[in-house]
């Protein structure tokens, strides 16, 4: 599924006001590589141009616009996640998590923004966003589950958004190649580490490894959560089983499964995104 | 091409300057040609030099420049394990560079496999590159710790900035697969790091993420000039941006 399909099953408008004729797409596309153009340069990115050949033909097609489309989905619900994680209380009396969800709290902000004016007018609209999934959870101890429970889930989401991310951005990384000379493509990679930056950090907040371990969701997490650590068990990279290029602690499916994170396809990262999607 | 053999003749020569010394010493320049390569002198000028290992361009020059970065983390992270900071540090420390270990030398042994599965001998970065870690102190946490700090984050900035000279997308995923679990790695070092309010920050401080929230991206030349320290045997990136 397309995250233009999906999004049209959650919203009514935005996405037939957005959608336009195929010639009107082309005519954005060149407004899109110019303000990535722009957008680049006070990255530094600017200098390091056309002298690498692309990767690809230099135009910006309808693949690239959903994968970051789907980006941009996916940092509105991490950015609204951690503002009203903040607002919320619960994380009084936990110094480091409110000094973590703080900054972790500015770069989604910071990414929302900066892919808001990549895509330009090609930006989806915001979702309207439900933590609780129905009332399953109560993060913000809004329903009064109370600080510990909901304290308890804050870390969970986070550490469940932050997988998520890290997995999304590496699944849509090919379909950024070819763009400005490799712009977009980096652009996209220097959101995705600091995303893996983000998990690491909540997972050790919540008493875990940095890394993943086989397909484990982790001490704590609940059930439903499973659908971001499945496939992580993967050993075979590039046709190479990393497990039988050596003996000892190196080889280990633990240790193995540990130093690659996995991609995920924009369909489950979009099935994952759905569950707190209400419209 | 001048040498330490060159400059011994010229210093020995009664009259440096006569035509029929310089024939010599040049005949003798060209004669030791052959012996640079086992030459340590610093002062030797060595360009261009057909000795030195070239990483390629393309993805095989990428494939190469990985191998190299995770060879040095591979490295530093047996050092660290058989160094006396490590014996004596606590439990989760231990951990956490114990796991970093494993997890470079799977990567430096992937890259291998990986380059030996589509490339050809003469085209491959030496297995054997020796590196200098003169300057890092294995006892001392602060040394350690900084020094894993600065590899951790200089090869996400490497993956990074390599991203986009990759030209077959199973290669970027691999190199997306191996980055992640790198500003992991970052991201940890630099929490156990700190301990007070500020450090709470580091793991993704303003240090080393921009306003844009964005993590930085470098070119192999850039990458391989920062790092150049660590490098005992040299090798050159001309095909790489």
């Amino acid at each position: 599924m397309s995250i233009i399909k999906f999004l049209n099953e959650f919203t009514t408008d935005n996405l037939e006001e957005k959608r336009t004729s195929r010639r009107a797409v082309f005519g954005q596309m060149g407004e899109l590589g110019k303000k990535v153009a722009l957008a680049a340069i006070p990255l530094g990115l600017g200098a390091m141009g056309n002298k690498v050949k692309a990767a690809g033909p230099n135009t910006i097609n309808e693949d690239h616009i959903s994968a970051l489309q789907l980006a941009l989905t996916l940092e509105y619900l991490e950015d609204e996640f951690y503002l009203k994680a903040l607002d919320s209380g619960v994380l009084a009396g936990n110094p480091r998590a409110e000094a973590v969800y703080m900054q972790i709290s500015k770069h989604e902000s910071a990414h929302v923004a900066f892919l808001q004016s990549v895509l330009a007018d090609n930006s989806v609209d915001k979702p309207t966003f439900d933590f609780t999934v129905g009332g399953a959870f109560d993060p913000f101890n809004e329903s009064g589950v109370g600080q510990e429970t909901a304290y308890a889930q804050l870390l969970a989401l986070a550490q469940a958004f932050e997988d998520t991310g890290v997995r999304a951005y590496k699944g849509q990384a090919g379909n950024l190649m070819g763009v400005s000379d490799g712009a977009v493509l980096t652009a996209g990679l220097q959101i995705h580490s600091v995303e893996a930056r983000h998990a690491s950090e909540i997972r050790r907040l919540r008493g875990l490894d940095g890394w993943i371990t086989e397909k484990e969701r982790g001490a704590g997490m609940p059930e439903a959560t499973q659908a971001v650590y499945n496939g992580e068990e993967n050993i075979n990279q590039a046709g190479v089983d990393v497990t039988t290029l050596g003996s000892g602690s190196p080889f280990t499916s633990e240790a193995a499964t540990q130093a690659y994170d996995e991609p995920m396809s924009g369909d489950t990262a979009t099935t994952i995104a759905s569950l707190f999607i209400t419209t | 091409m001048k040498s330490k053999l060159v400059l011994n003749q010229k210093i020995s020569g009664k009259t440096p300057n006569s035509r029929r010394n310089f024939i010599k010493v040049s005949g003798l320049a060209m004669a030791g040609a052959g012996l640079l390569i086992s030459c340590d002198d610093d002062d030797m000028i060595t360009d261009p030099n057909p000795e030195v290992f070239d990483l390629g361009g393309g993805d095989l020059g990428v494939l190469n420049y990985a191998y190299a970065l995770e060879q040095l983390e591979s490295a530093f992270y047996t050092r660290v394990v058989n160094g006396s900071y490590w014996s004596g540090a606590s439990g989760e420390e231990q951990m956490i560079l114990e796991d970093l270990y494993n997890h470079e030398v799977n990567h430096r042994e992937f890259f291998k496999a990986a380059l030996n599965a589509n490339f050809s001998e003469e085209q491959i970065l030496p297995e054997s590159l020796e590196f200098n870690f003169a300057d890092v102190d294995f006892s001392s946490r602060d040394s350690v710790l900084g020094t894993a700090k600065v590899l951790e984050d200089t090869g996400v900035l490497a993956y990074n900035g390599a991203g986009r000279i990759i030209e077959t997308a199973d290669y970027l995923v691999m190199a997306g697969k191996i980055v992640s679990v790198e500003a992991r790695h970052a991201a940890a070092i630099r929490s156990i790091l700190g301990n007070d309010m500020d450090d709470y920050l580091a793991f993704a401080g303003d240090d080393i993420v921009d306003s844009n929230g964005l993590d930085g991206a470098l070119n192999p030349s850039e990458i391989i000039q920062a790092a150049g320290g660590f490098f005992s045997t040299p090798f050159t990136a001309n095909q790489l941006p």
